[in-house]
């Protein structure tokens, strides 16, 4: 199982970005390094979400807002690491739209269940696999950490 | 030019995450691209050579699909491409 690596500040970050977007889903990137066990979470961006038709349920982070995010995120030596959405008073549990409208192969994808405004269980997954026809997604423990001095 | 290469793509690219071509058009550094990557190539585009529905691409912050002359458009040595796997999802 890979493990995801994540700064207690940005973990802290995306869960509340949860609470502050309810009862409407809120998402974002995350910006790391990879390594031999997963993923090293640095940095986490919010995005905005596209989907104002059906944000409860739904979300979708414009490509020109990632153009911007990936720019970013090479100043800063890192890499788009994966994305973070919420699932207002629904499990963190992928969903057949989730793996359906994932492309980032090789990526987490992490999700956190927000009950009734509240940020609860919160769930990394890799999107495995090399190709639209085999890709899946697989649990991956998360590993939460205090920063580390550089 | 410069070609950005996104994280799911890197690994068909020899793990770079930028690289250079020099072409005249967007269609012609995608394709220098997938020729030098050859692995690239169905990650891309589809079976009748369109780019897959899924796969942005931006000359600097401008989407490829919105250009007058869309990938006929001209691109000179200091303009980049992007290319962005969509996001999205919900519960």
């Amino acid at each position: 199982m890979s493990v995801l690596r994540v700064e207690k500040a940005v973990y802290d970050s995306i869960r509340s970005h949860g609470e502050e977007t309810y009862p409407h889903e809120c998402c974002g990137a995350l910006l790391g390094h990879n390594t031999a066990e997963g993923w090293s979470i640095e940095a986490s961006v919010k995005a905005g979400n596209t989907r104002t038709d059906s944000a409860h349920n739904r979300y979708q982070i414009a490509p020109g807002e990632l153009v911007k995010i990936e720019r970013e995120a090479r100043g800063q030596g890192l890499s788009i690491a994966g994305f973070y959405h919420s699932h207002p008073d629904h499990p963190a549990q992928w969903s057949q739209t989730d793996l359906a409208e994932a492309h980032w192969l090789g990526c987490s994808y992490v999700i956190t269940a927000v009950a009734k405004g509240v940020a609860a269980q919160t769930n990394s997954f890799r999107l495995a696999g090399d190709t639209e026809e085999n890709k899946r997604f697989e649990l991956e423990q998360i590993e939460v950490h205090e920063p580390v001095s550089k | 030019m410069t070609i950005f290469i996104p994280t799911p793509l890197r690994a068909f690219a020899a793990g770079k995450d930028a690289v250079e071509v020099n072409a005249g058009t967007i269609a012609g550094a995608l394709d220098e691209l997938t020729q030098a990557y050859p692995d690239l190539r169905k990650h891309l585009f589809t079976s009748e050579g369109r780019v897959r529905a899924f796969v942005n691409i931006y000359l600097n912050d401008e989407d490829v699909r919105y250009l007058p002359a869309k990938d006929a458009t001209a691109v000179s040595s200091s303009d980049t491409l992007s290319i962005i796997p969509s996001i999205a999802g919900g519960c």
